[in-house]
């Protein structure tokens, strides 16, 4: 059979325009930093210095959360709900104008490709946007009583897989509630929150209601530690959150933790097999499988373990690796060295505790940090590549003879933040999913995300949802 | 002259009565200062062996029907109704209230048991939802039970708030160890008795006595407690247990209220499915 190449296809990197510096965006404002100290972020794709971004410390950490303080007592909290609404939708609106520059520099400075970044990371922000605006005035049927009230100042911190994503799940809950942010966004994907501050100057959001710190885990210490904060919000590893709930433990401040996962995708052997296929794909490669939720652990029902691993090697075959900004990558880089050295690691303790790697052919580039997609059989339970996120397009194949089992080993886990099952019988879907110990579980489907679906993790994936009527109960009191 | 038949006090470990591993008890005094009884001081090992009762109660006790768990928590109410004088005396030694108040206690309890009775199989229509995705999906939310979780009451007034937070944990699913005030334990011993002889599964709830500092430690290192009902604790037994619990994410809770459905939801998490539509 004659196949055919795809041509190149690159996004224009000129659709955004990346300032050499960056402030600090405090108080409405960008500022330079207290210290003046600088660090660099760069396009993991190729390694090259995208922008100079400003390093936040204590000095400038108690500027940012002064002007939310001042922000949430002087204006925040005494507007409308429908007024605050208002705002929201002009932001969801703005995002949505601007949503290619958005998409092209979410992919320079994150390396996940455009076609995500366009279809999916940035549409969502703004739905989210969207969704949460309307609540501001109808917070009385949120289910937290008839006049719920903000908490303050939220200090919201966000990791690097879906860096405006995540900003948009933090900064539109806490402001349609009525709270005032301090956000601080990844060291290694900071340019989307600070062009994101740029559309709250051009919606004319009031000055201190959003304030964005750039820096490092320091800076996001200083940031959850701060006395003037009422509220915590963090997405990111299970090891930091528990810090965090360490942290806070002898305060009021309540926290809504999204951390890690260890997802099983259950396939059964009366499943749709192509459908599960795609399901399985996009379940792990999504986003190089920098996903907190995503499906890592496939388990397969063993009589149809061979058929099953034919067709998706297949189909892991026709991924394509390469350039993020090309409209055709499926797979594009991983966000960091750091990162890339963490999957690597991972993914050799398979080699060696015995586990069978396989990865198609596949040329990755020569700068940047790349992985190939990359399945292990033979994994047993007591494996790390079966115990420990990987975070990277990483998955770990086992099998099971009966539902209980495939339950049991599910369950195995101290994460509980998502599951797949994938069975054309709906009695056993719904049986399965009533036995998942786990937040959010998709159904013949996977890696869907809604700004009314709450999401969020069982045991230690986490505390609270965000979305949906679930969402709000973070950011309004007597929630606890 | 009769003499009173003087009661041992001992601990509810997965529907039995034993005394405790250690051997240990410590003495209690009435509201006078007199010799009141001499209960349990519970050991680790007690507690290791409540959560282990307490996690093998919990898959049948959570998938029971919402209405049956209903019906078990009105048979609490039944038995501790023929249970009153009881509660009454036990309540006027420790408390030193009057018999009139400590009536109005009892009455309060059991009428704390039959308004949860009433939620179990309505708390899920309140706390879920279907969420109108933008796609061919149905896609809803459910609660579910957090697991096993330790109860910390306050201590006066003693039954009362016992019930109040036992009773929304068990109502949803969950099963629950519950640690008794450690000067006021009587009425927890009693009301496991009623416990037992009231269709209550063993091991959905367990009921220690003992050193409060002790079993602070213990249940926030514990990895298998899911959640706390803290109300009871001090602000530094607070602090302990949810830095110790930090470990395990366990989810933390206090309360001010006696009834309400959030000492139901704070013990729940949800859980949202996706399913595609399509023919």
């Amino acid at each position: 059979m004659n196949t055919f190449e795809y041509a190149p296809a690159p996004e224009s990197a000129a659709l955004v325009d990346i300032k050499s510096q960056y402030g600090l965006f405090i108080n409405g404002k960008f500022v330079a930093p207290k210290a003046g100290k600088t660090f660099t972020t760069i396009n993991p794709a190729n390694e090259e210095v995208l922008a100079k971004i400003a390093y936040a410390e204590l000095a400038d950490v108690n500027l940012a959360v002064t002007a939310a303080r001042n922000a949430f007592t002087k204006t925040w909290s005494k507007m409308p709900g429908a007024e605050r609404g208002k705002y929201l939708f002009r932001i969801a609106r703005i995002l949505q104008e601007r949503s290619r520059e958005f998409a092209v520099l979410e992919t320079l400075d994150n390396g996940k490709p455009i076609r995500e970044t366009r279809d999916t990371d940035i549409p969502l922000a703004a739905a989210h946007f969207f969704y949460h605006a309307g609540w501001a005035d109808k917070l009385s049927y949120a289910g937290q009583g008839d006049n719920p009230k903000p908490y303050g100042v939220a200090a919201q911190i966000i990791p690097w897989n879906f860096p405006m994503l995540m900003l948009a799940w933090k900064i539109a809950p806490a402001l349609a509630t009525g709270n005032t942010v301090v956000l601080k966004p990844a060291e290694t994907t900071p340019l989307t929150a600070l062009l994101f501050a740029e559309v709250c100057q051009q919606a004319g959001l009031p000055a201190g209601v959003v304030n964005i710190v750039t820096g490092d885990g320091a800076t996001g210490s200083h940031l959850v530690n701060h006395p003037g904060v009422d509220k915590v919000a963090f997405t990111g590893s299970t090891g930091v959150g528990k810090a965090i709930a360490k942290a806070i433990a002898g305060t009021k401040k309540s926290a809504t933790l999204e951390l890690g996962g260890k997802g099983a995708n259950i396939v059964y052997d009366d499943a749709p097999i192509d459908e599960a296929v795609e399901g399985i794909v996009s379940g792990i490669f999504f986003n190089q499988g920098q996903v907190c939720c995503a499906g890592s652990r496939l388990l397969v029902q063993e009589n149809i373990e061979d058929e099953l691993l034919e067709k998706l090697k297949k189909r892991i075959s026709l991924i394509r690796v390469g350039n993020p900004m090309d409209k055709n990558t499926d797979l594009g880089a991983i966000n960091s060295s750091a990162q890339l050295a963490r999957i690597k690691e991972l993914a050799d303790s398979g080699d060696i505790e015995g586990a069978q790697r396989w990865s198609p052919n596949c040329v990755l580039p020569s700068s940047g940090f790349w992985y190939p997609p990359t399945i292990f059989t033979g994994v047993s339970q007591s494996h790390r590549i079966a115990r420990e996120e990987i975070f990277g397009p990483v998955l770990s194949v086992l099998t099971f003879r009966t539902p209980g089992e495939a339950i049991e080993k599910a369950n195995n886990s101290p994460y509980g933040l998502s599951a797949g099952i994938w069975s054309d019988k709906g009695s056993r879907i719904l049986w399965t999913a009533k036995k998942l110990r786990a937040g959010v579980i998709w159904a013949n489907t996977f890696n869907k995300f809604d700004p009314a679906s709450p999401f969020g993790g069982y045991k230690e994936s986490g505390w609270g949802r965000e979305g949906g009527r679930h969402g709000l109960a973070g950011y309004l009191k007597g929630d606890n | 002259m009769r003499i009173d038949v003087m009661k041992t006090y001992k601990l509810f470990i997965n529907g039995n009565f034993p005394r405790s591993e250690s051997g240990r008890v410590y003495e209690i005094l009435d509201s006078k200062g007199k010799f009141l009884a001499n209960p349990c001081n519970g050991s680790r090992k007690d507690l290791r062996e409540s959560v282990v009762a307490a996690r093998n109660a919990h898959n049948g006790w959570s998938s029971a029907t919402a209405f049956n768990r209903g019906q078990v928590l009105y048979r609490v109410a039944e038995i501790m109704q023929g249970r009153i004088d009881q509660f009454v005396a036990e309540i006027v030694a420790q408390e030193g209230a009057t018999p009139a108040s400590a009536k109005i206690q009892v009455q309060s309890a059991i009428d704390t048991w039959v308004w949860y009775a009433g939620w179990c199989d309505k708390i899920d229509s309140i706390s879920g939802s279907t969420n109108p995705v933008s796609g061919p999906f149905y896609n809803f939310s459910i609660p579910e039970s957090l697991g096993v979780v330790a109860i910390f009451a306050d201590s006066k007034p003693s039954l009362l708030n016992l019930v109040s937070a036992l009773a929304p944990v068990i109502a949803t699913g969950n099963t629950a160890i519950l640690i008794a005030s450690e000067k006021q334990p009587l009425c927890a011993i009693t009301l496991a008795e009623c416990l037992a002889t009231s269709d209550v599964p063993a091991g959905v709830v367990n009921v220690l006595t003992g050193s409060i500092d002790q079993f602070v430690t213990w249940v926030g290192s514990h990895m298998e407690i899911d959640g706390v009902d803290a109300t009871g604790l001090s602000k530094k037994d607070l602090v302990e247990i949810k830095e110790l619990g930090s470990e395990n994410l366990k989810r933390v809770h206090s309360f001010n209220e006696a009834k309400s459905t959030k000492r139901m939801a704070s013990f729940m998490e949800t859980k949202t499915v996706w399913h595609t539509v399509g023919i």
